[in-house]
């Protein structure tokens, strides 16, 4: 079985995730690494994908500055979204040709791996046709928004574990007019180590990759 | 001339949005080196040409979706490239693959102007929590932020007090150099506006209710003038699932419940005798729970049909006895169940209990622990209930509900005496069960519980 390490890194800075991402792109493209699942946490920060629109941002740069807000344009696909405390990130480089060579069932995989997570806890998520993302009854409790550069993936999706929805305010998620929700109200109490540990089960299972902790 | 096409990023995968051209028209490219960017489904992913030369042919414009396959540029092979093609000035030539952010068409203005758009919410950052009820009745704002902005700078304090008072600025005269409203001016404000209310005359009641078609804005900032009489709310996932399974068993089952009055003295004094005990070695208490459902297991061993279950017209008899207990949520109820409860003792199933429920309320059940259930029970004697109808717990045919164990004086042979009495009753599917069987039922929990012995623990 192919192996993936998983790396939790805890707090980390938008800008420094996006730089490790990318050193971790080159040498997984150099094939001198394997597979990575990198988990973090970012700071409050609102992110513009490639694709995204600026008047999806609803404040001004001012406002969410004194709001201790960053705002950061992205490589990634999708529209614009906010990472924050309480926010399960998770960052997977693989080498897609060792897997699918198809970035739908890539994305689909991605959806697949929360919503088994979230079943852990019993909640029951599901899709959207069309709105890539995982919903449960019609509200958005997690994000997915990849990068692929001769089939290395990077960036991800963010799960709202415990996150404070308000901040969502400044934003239109994924150009989306429709609700967030995380897993802390809808009522799971678990901690965000069981969250992660369920994570990378249910990665393991879906992507089929032995996982080890990075040393 | 080499045709470069878009490509099939997947099976499922008919077309593609070029979102960026990492190159221009004219400029040298390498093989393998990322030429443009492509998006499909929340995916970016970079193209790399397809073999070296010069891009002489840009075909498709950034931005535009077009089938797989379709050409999109050309490549020169033996182009050279011509600087003077590409006229003023492209100083980034990005070395790296990622171009940077502010490489991004120049034409999308990435500045915000300083009004927020009409569709911002009006609610305040979230710097500070949702505004209180307004406790001095003001008249009804209709724009804070825009009086905010129109009445110049304010001290934080003061942008707290209007937002949590819910003032309109423009109604506030300023004191302050320049004009500015203090402290004093809006302490002033709140202090006449409350007197004018004192006084009887409801004054800035609106001569026109508020518009009533922005209720979203109405429930972020309450109008002053009147508290809304309601507030609406979407129901939980677990609240709608609760609501719907309830109506779906009252429908289904036609309800009917018998109480029984049943004297636990003899297991409220074993459970007094083994409590400390049990809390020391096993670290939980010990309720009268476990020892109700352990009688129901027996009873449920004597008449199967209860332990049964409806489909279509057949009965369906469970060989398990898997009994679910209702556990308390803030906000809702989850039914966690415990397998094979017939092989459980009553520590056993204490164990179980403490568990499921604890595990319940931090929500880590596994979906298939709230599945399979043959036979439910509610203990809402906890809070105190004399004796309730529970609903069925779906397809099951009862639900034993227990009521709260209490001394009270009851006649024994003539004399009267000091018992411990709790009244359980059956609430059971009429269409499978009569009444003779659940008191049969009932008959045997009560001569379970009467009559346990220290041995069965």
């Amino acid at each position: 079985m192919l192996r993936c390490e998983l790396q939790d890194l805890g707090r980390l800075d938008y800008s420094e995730a996006f730089e490790l991402q990318r050193t971790l792109v080159e040498r997984r493209k150099a094939g001198l690494i394997p597979d990575q699942l990198l988990i973090v946490e970012h700071p409050h920060v609102i992110t513009l994908g490639r694709s995204g629109r600026a008047e999806h941002l609803l404040a001004s740069e001012e406002v969410l500055r004194r709001a201790g807000v960053s705002f950061h344009h992205t490589d990634r696909g999708g529209d614009i979204t906010y990472h924050g405390p309480g926010q399960v990130v998770g960052y997977p480089i693989l080498d897609l040709r060792e897997w699918k060579r198809d970035v739908t069932a890539y994305v689909r995989a991605i959806e697949q791996v929360l919503i088994d997570t979230l079943g852990e806890f019993a909640i029951t998520a599901g899709r959207i046709p069309g709105c890539t993302g995982v919903w449960v009854n019609d509200r958005k409790v997690a994000a997915i928004g990849v990068h692929i550069s001769r089939w290395v993936t990077s960036h991800g999706f963010a799960l709202n574990h415990t996150t404070d929805l308000s901040y969502f305010q400044y934003i239109v998620p994924c150009g989306l007019t429709k609700p967030v929700t995380s897993m802390a109200e809808l009522g799971c109490r678990a901690s965000r180590e069981q969250v992660v540990s369920a994570l990378a089960r249910s990665f393991r299972d879906i992507f089929d990759r032995e996982m080890e902790m990075a040393a | 001339m080499i045709d470069v096409v878009m490509p099939q990023m997947g099976e499922s995968i008919v077309e593609g949005t070029l979102t960026k051209w990492l190159k221009k028209a004219g400029e040298r490219v390498e093989r393998d080196e990322p030429l443009f960017e492509i998006s499909t489904d929340k995916v970016d992913t970079e193209i790399p040409a397809p073999s070296a030369g010069v891009l002489a042919e840009v075909l498709v414009e950034e931005g535009k979706t077009v089938a797989i396959n379709t050409v999109v540029a050309r490549i020169d092979e033996k182009g050279e490239a011509k600087p003077a093609a590409a006229p003023p000035a492209k100083p980034v030539e990005k070395p790296a693959e990622i171009p940077a952010p502010a490489a991004a068409p120049a034409a999308k203005p990435v500045e915000k102007p300083v009004e927020p758009p009409a569709a911002a919410p009006p609610s305040p950052p979230p710097v500070s929590p949702a505004p209180p009820v307004s406790p001095a009745p003001a008249p009804p704002v209709p724009e804070t932020t825009a009086a905010e902005e129109a009445s110049g700078p304010l001290s934080p304090l003061v942008r707290r007090m209007v937002r949590e008072y819910n003032i309109d600025l423009r109604q506030v005269e300023g004191t302050g150099a320049g004009g500015r409203v203090t402290k004093q001016d809006i302490e002033a404000y709140i202090a006449a506006q409350a007197e004018r209310t004192v006084e009887g005359a409801p004054a800035p009641a609106p001569a026109v209710p508020p518009p009533s078609a922005v209720p979203v804005a109405a429930d972020l900032a309450p109008a002053a003038g009147a508290a809304p009489k309601t507030r609406m709310e979407p129901m939980s996932v677990m609240r709608t699932k609760i609501a719907e399974h309830m109506v779906m068993s009252q429908r289904t089952s036609a309800h009917v419940t018998t109480v029984h009055k049943i004297d636990m003295t003899k297991v409220a004094r074993i459970r007094e005798r083994n409590k400390a005990g049990v809390k020391e070695r096993h670290g939980h208490s010990l309720t009268f729970l476990p020892f109700v459902t352990r009688a129901a297991v027996e009873a449920l061993r004597a008449f199967p049909l209860v332990n049964a279950s409806v489909d279509g017209n057949n009965v369906v008899y469970h060989n398990e006895i898997n009994i679910g207990i209702a556990v308390a949520l803030e906000g809702g109820l989850i039914v966690p169940v415990i397998r094979r409860a017939d092989e459980m003792s009553v520590l056993g199933i204490q164990r179980a209990i403490v568990d499921l429920s604890t595990r319940t309320r931090s929500r880590q059940l596994k979906p298939d622990e709230v599945h399979g259930g043959t036979f439910s029970i509610t203990n809402f004697g906890s809070n105190g209930a004399l004796f309730g109808t529970p609903v069925i717990n779906q397809p099951q045919a009862a639900i034993l509900g227990v009521g709260v164990v209490e001394k009270a004086p009851v006649v024994i042979d003539d004399a009267i005496a000091i018992r411990s009495i709790s009244l359980i009753g059956l609430t059971f599917d009429h269409r499978l069960i009569d009444g003779a069987l659940a008191d049969e039922f009932m008959l045997k929990l009560k001569s379970v519980l009467e009559s346990w012995s220290e041995e069965v623990l």
